[in-house]
């Protein structure tokens, strides 16, 4: 059953999208990750156009991380003080992605720029998660993750804060260039930078790994809701209809995957998410390293 | 004005056979295509006939040419290059103005059809109906750039040329079945049919086809260029909207 996108103005299969959607749902599910990640190169590979495929991915991932903010909260796992900073950074970030996006929209690059950020943060994550998981698996000591050598740095800073549901007293700069390099990847990649996000909360802000998951769902509400309104202003590359295909079955997904997740080891899983990441990180990789079918590609003439 | 009536008559018969003796008109089998939510291409079927007062001149024998143009937009076609192991887009040859959609049809291989300086008069084939004023100096094989338009358009069945394929009876009835894909753009689209003898053009025929977004895709498209901060916060509360109720209706399912 096929269905035309209006804005993408291809005509795809809705099942096909359904099971994207639902795959990609069972994963963050499964993982606790926004799968914008995945969503997007994926979109790339059924022939969305890419400027469609990250501005939709954004729209999709304000709703994935709508329904998971509201259980954090619940649980009083969201430090709203600190998702306002890095939210301000973020905002500040995804004005100046959607900027540098259209810039070179313009240029004819975007594809590169987008196709390149994926394989250089994709294969980043993707490899460290690999390993790491890996070590944990053959239960040999643990290499540490690399320990803030900036720590003495950090509170050297001024505009410190309090942050009492993190038990954090630093200062507001580290967060906000945080979320700032994040918002920047957001609007470039359609992603909401949750696998980035986290791992800089915990080693570089050092704030206890509960309240990370939540607190980075919640900046990445409104990072993405920004991009989202940026790209559909500036652009006007959101496909509404593509998104709301994709978070019905991310929606469903997420419920299965977070019922599966419970059964399996978390070191399986782990190396299995790294894999499947390693795996599009591939696939994209080769699309630019090897020589395309067609030296030619068509861009907007103006 | 009745006593001019015979005068004119008489004028009209006289007139000698190689002259506008032979005329084509066309029809199509739709006036206009509708792009909706299931949309999946579209044929349309264009006919027509052959209007004489003459004998039918059997030599050199009549052949019809069949076109279907989409609108027409400038194009950048870009090359690329290695560059650091990489490839990059480096080069790029603006195409003024190229239909998004072209579809060429004959009742005949195209060198029987058509002369090459009829051809370029009328702008029937793809590669006259393509153009393309001037590449940078930098750039010294420009038509390489629009080999690869209509290599990749073709790919996407964008261009499509079917030579010997109009079916023509009697040298009088023609139609052909011209398939759009499902990723044609929305405007009008012209059709035009040409009647050929001995590669000369002696009658042709234009008519438009349009091709619109309706209902959904329609209100959808013009909400997102014509009011893009409406279309936007649309988009983000059906997000938030979609996000909340899942969550919330799967905590009724859990506690229920």
């Amino acid at each position: 059953m096929q269905v035309y996108l209006p804005i993408a103005e291809v005509s795809v299969n809705i099942l096909l999208l359904f099971g994207l959607g639902g795959l990609v749902g069972i994963l963050s599910g499964m993982f606790g990750v926004g799968g914008g990640f995945l969503i997007t190169p994926l979109l790339f590979f059924m022939g969305i156009p890419p400027a469609v495929a990250v501005a939709t991915g954004a729209n999709q991932i304000v709703a994935s991380s709508v329904s998971g903010v509201l259980a954090h909260l619940k649980r009083r796992t969201v430090d709203l003080r600190m998702g306002t900073v890095l939210l301000t950074g973020g905002i500040a970030g995804a004005a100046i992605g959607v900027w540098v996006f259209n810039l070179l929209k313009g240029m004819g690059q975007v594809d590169l720029l987008v196709r390149l950020c994926y394989v250089v943060f994709l294969g980043i994550i993707g490899g460290l998660m690999f390993f790491e998981s890996l070590s944990a698996l053959r239960r040999s000591k643990r290499g540490g993750p690399p320990r803030r050598r900036h720590h003495g740095r950090l509170h050297g800073l001024p505009f410190k804060m309090r942050f009492r549901t993190s038990g954090l007293y630093i200062s507001a700069i580290p967060p906000a260039l945080v979320g700032l390099c994040v918002g920047v990847l957001s609007a470039i990649m359609g992603v909401g930078g949750g696998f980035i996000m986290v791992p800089a909360m915990i080693y570089l802000l050092g704030m206890p790994t509960k309240v990370v998951v939540g607190t980075s769902l919640f900046q990445i509400i409104f990072v993405t809701a920004f991009t989202t309104m940026a790209h559909a202003i500036t652009s006007q590359t959101v496909d509404i209809l593509l998104a709301l295909v994709l978070l019905i079955g991310g929606v469903i997904g997420a419920q299965i995957g977070t019922a599966l997740g419970t059964r399996l080891k978390a070191e399986q899983l782990r190396i299995a998410l790294a894999s499947l990441v390693l795996l599009v990180c591939g696939k994209l990789a080769l699309d630019l390293f090897l020589t395309p079918s067609d030296l030619f590609e068509l861009g907007a003439g103006g | 004005m009745i006593r001019a009536l015979p005068v004119l008559l008489a004028l009209a018969l006289s007139l000698p056979v190689s002259g506008r003796a032979e005329e084509v008109v066309m029809g199509l089998s739709r006036d206009s295509v509708a792009i909706t939510t299931d949309f999946n291409g579209s044929e349309v079927l264009i006919f027509g006939a052959v209007k004489r007062e003459a004998a039918i001149q059997a030599d050199p024998p009549l052949r019809v040419i069949v076109t279907v143009a989409g609108p027409v937009a400038p194009v950048a076609v870009w090359r690329k290059e290695r560059r650091f192991g990489i490839w990059v887009n480096t080069d790029s040859v603006e195409i003024d103005a190229a239909p998004s959609f072209y579809a060429v049809a004959s009742s005949a291989p195209w060198d029987e059809s058509i002369s090459e300086v009829e051809d370029l008069r009328h702008k029937v084939s793809i590669e006259r109906a393509i153009r393309s004023v001037g590449a940078p100096m930098t750039i010294t094989d420009s038509q390489s750039f629009t080999d690869a338009l209509i290599r990749l358009r073709e790919g996407n069945d964008l261009y499509e040329t079917f030579y010997d394929s109009v079916e023509f009876r009697e040298s009088t009835l023609f139609d052909v079945a011209i398939r759009m894909p499902a990723s044609i753009v929305e405007g009008t689209y012209t059709t035009r049919v040409f009647l050929t003898r001995g590669g000369k053009v002696v009658s042709q025929h234009a008519s438009t086809l349009e091709v619109r977004k309706v209902g959904l895709e329609r209100w959808l498209f013009n909400l997102s260029r014509n009011q893009p901060a409406l279309y936007g916060l649309l988009s983000i509360v059906i997000a938030i909207a979609a996000g909340w109720g899942a969550s919330a209706a799967f905590r009724a399912l859990k506690s229920g």
